[in-house]
């Protein structure tokens, strides 16, 4: 035992490092790849959650479809456009759902106390919360409304350059972002309100819903929230109309679509305040 | 029965583990019905000095709401303090919490650091990754302490199907795997068997002894203080009410012993020079001895028929419930 210690620290002492922890990135995925070896100890499980989480992905695009099967065109959208929309948010929600969905647990790490055992371990309790039983069964919402988006970039008819597939990229990163630190944000309720965790889906879930359809149905005062409160526009409207090459209907500058990946930006920082913000609000009152 | 190991010697040379000068908390509460809402303050810690040298076993007692999970929570960086300072292996727990995590175990009785939902092996899987512990050095240390702890027959058993003990076996394994320079626990052996508290407790000696792992623990159960901690610290109403040795402790407070005498029937409260009767549960009678035993049982033999006598050892339990009693009376 003696000699084992000597090893264990001794490594430690000889190669100092600046953080214990190495980067949040490597962490994560080292954590997410332990949690999905463990899940894939159970394959039936596994294959039939993702299959039924699939089929929730399936029904919300198919309500889409029914949409605009019924309507021909959605405030001047054909089918394909409004797949594009469609697929765009499901696609970005989906991936922030596998990345950070599981920070939603913050009210029950509270109540339970592990939230204590996460701030005694050298990692960020935020890496650790959205590692927490991660899900690889998500990949089974992902991957129909990443299909579904495929198709619809093919079929709605878009010019495409080597500036649009590139803009393509930055959009589908800065929209996950985007829903990422939306679901951060709003489980930083719960530090506050620990029953939060429904009020905060409102945003979530049903910011993905809302913009799954192109915006200019709804009213003035929705399009201005889900634009500059909420920046929920810019998962998947204004990549849409980017990649469409459209006017924007709804009045605001054409220019804003350009501001997607700075809205993304902007947004992450806002969510690591919040956070570090409860957090240091958690440590103070010490629950 | 492995040796303990004495304080470190010449202490002066040796930098303190834990060091806390002053080190208070103070919480605002809000209370009154709303609108009416008034902030006070409380303080659940005050003025605590601690010094802990490398190498101690030091058991922090103090009964329900008396600081010591406040105190746990400062020096492991959870919550930050209001008054004073303190350093922990020479960092500031507070601010320099994730390093400080690297240097430290800490194991929570009441609730498990484990993954409920995975089998033990991988959840020290993650937890290695946690530390960054290099693959082979996870590999020995897991099976020096899979032997010592006895963990090999459930392994690859769901933490959620494992027995209390096993489970805080578990606990402990995942604290020291990446071999702490100091060791907090909260109450580890709470809702333990004798068996598995025994276990335990010769574990963290057998740690302590061969590693020179410090430990602090606070804890309710006494034979885990008489069994592993030389040195008390002892807190009540947020303040250090005590801090020495067991010894001493005992020696601070007087606490006479007990002789039980088992009567052949029940009889009236006997009434002995040197002894004072402070219970009767039908024959059985106990005297709180103020002379010597040998008199007073000499006593009791001539004049009763006697079935049974015991005379217990002033136990640490009581004496801990009087040094309570007595700051409280000095509080109040």
């Amino acid at each position: 035992m003696v000699d084992l210690l000597g090893s264990v620290r001794g490594g430690r002492d000889v190669r100092p490092r600046r953080n214990p922890a190495g980067t949040p990135v490597r962490t994560y995925l080292r954590l997410a790849w332990t949690w999905c070896r463990a899940m894939a100890q159970y394959p039936a499980s596994l294959v039939l959650m993702s299959l039924a989480t699939s089929l929730g992905a399936i029904a919300e695009i198919g309500a889409v479809l029914v949409v605009y099967t019924h309507a021909g065109r959605l405030a001047g959208f054909d089918v394909h456009e409004g797949l594009l929309i469609a697929g765009l948010a499901t696609t970005a929600f989906g991936c922030a759902n596998m990345l950070m969905g599981s920070v939603e647990s913050l009210g029950q790490h509270i109540r339970t106390g592990t939230l204590d055992a996460m701030l005694v371990r050298p990692v960020s309790p935020l890496v650790q919360m959205a590692t927490d039983r991660f899900a690889p069964r998500r990949l089974g919402r992902i991957l129909p409304a990443a299909g579904v988006t495929a198709y619809a970039l093919a079929a709605a008819g878009i010019d495409w350059t080597p500036g649009r597939v590139l803009a393509l990229t930055v959009f589908l990163v800065s929209g996950t972002a985007i829903a990422c630190a939306i679901w951060v944000i709003g489980a930083c309720l719960q530090f506050v309100l620990p029953d939060a965790r429904e009020a905060a889906h409102s945003v979530t879930y049903g910011g993905q819903a809302l913009v799954e359809y192109p915006l200019s149905v709804y009213s003035r005062g929705v399009v201005r929230a889900a634009t500059f409160v909420v920046p929920l526009s810019f998962v998947s409207w204004q990549p849409a109309l980017y990649l469409l090459g459209r006017p924007d209907p709804t009045g605001l500058p054409d220019a804003l679509r350009l501001a997607t990946p700075l809205v993304a930006v902007l947004l992450c920082a806002l969510a690591a305040a919040t956070w570090r913000f409860g957090l240091r609000h958690y440590r103070s009152t010490g629950s | 029965m492995p040796p303990k190991t004495t304080a470190v010697p010449a202490r002066a040379c040796v930098e303190p583990i834990i060091e806390a000068v002053g080190l208070g908390r103070d919480f605002t509460v809000s209370e009154g019905p709303f609108l009416r809402r008034r902030r006070r303050t409380v303080s659940a810690v005050r003025d605590v000095d601690l010094t802990v040298f490398p190498g101690e076993i030091v058991g922090y007692l103090g009964p329900n709401g008396a600081g010591k999970s406040s105190t746990m929570k400062m020096l492991t960086g959870i919550l930050s303090p209001t008054q004073g300072r303190v350093r922990v292996t020479g960092l500031e727990p507070a601010r320099r919490r994730t390093r400080l995590a690297a240097r430290i175990g800490v194991v929570f009785g009441q609730r498990s650091t484990l993954w409920w939902d995975l089998p033990l092996r991988d959840s020290f899987e993650l937890t290695r990754h946690m530390y960054r512990v290099p693959a082979a050095d996870h590999a020995r240390r897991l099976a020096e302490l899979t032997a010592l702890l006895e963990l090999g027959p459930f392994l690859s058993t769901p933490v959620r199907q494992l027995s209390l003990g096993q489970r805080m076996r578990g606990d402990l394994t995942a604290a020291l795997l990446h071999g702490p320079r100091l060791l907090v626990l909260d109450e580890p052996t709470i809702g333990l068997d004798v068996v598995s508290k025994s276990t335990i407790r010769e574990f963290l000696l057998r740690l302590n002894a061969e590693e020179g792992t410090t430990i602090l623990l606070t804890t309710h159960d006494l034979g885990d203080v008489e069994r592993l901690c030389e040195r008390v610290v002892v807190i009540d109403q947020g303040r250090l009410a005590y801090d020495g040795g067991l010894a001493g402790l005992r020696a601070s407070v007087p606490s006479p012993r007990v002789l039980v005498v088992d009567l052949v029937g029940p009889a009236a409260p006997l009434t002995v020079e040197g002894a004072r009767c402070v219970r009767v549960d039908g024959p059985r009678q106990w005297l709180e001895l103020s002379d010597n035993p040998a008199r007073v049982i000499a006593e009791v033999t001539r004049r009763h028929e006697v079935a049974d006598l015991t005379l217990r050892e002033p136990d640490i339990e009581s004496v801990v419930a009087a040094l309570y009693r007595r700051s409280a009376a000095t509080a109040g």
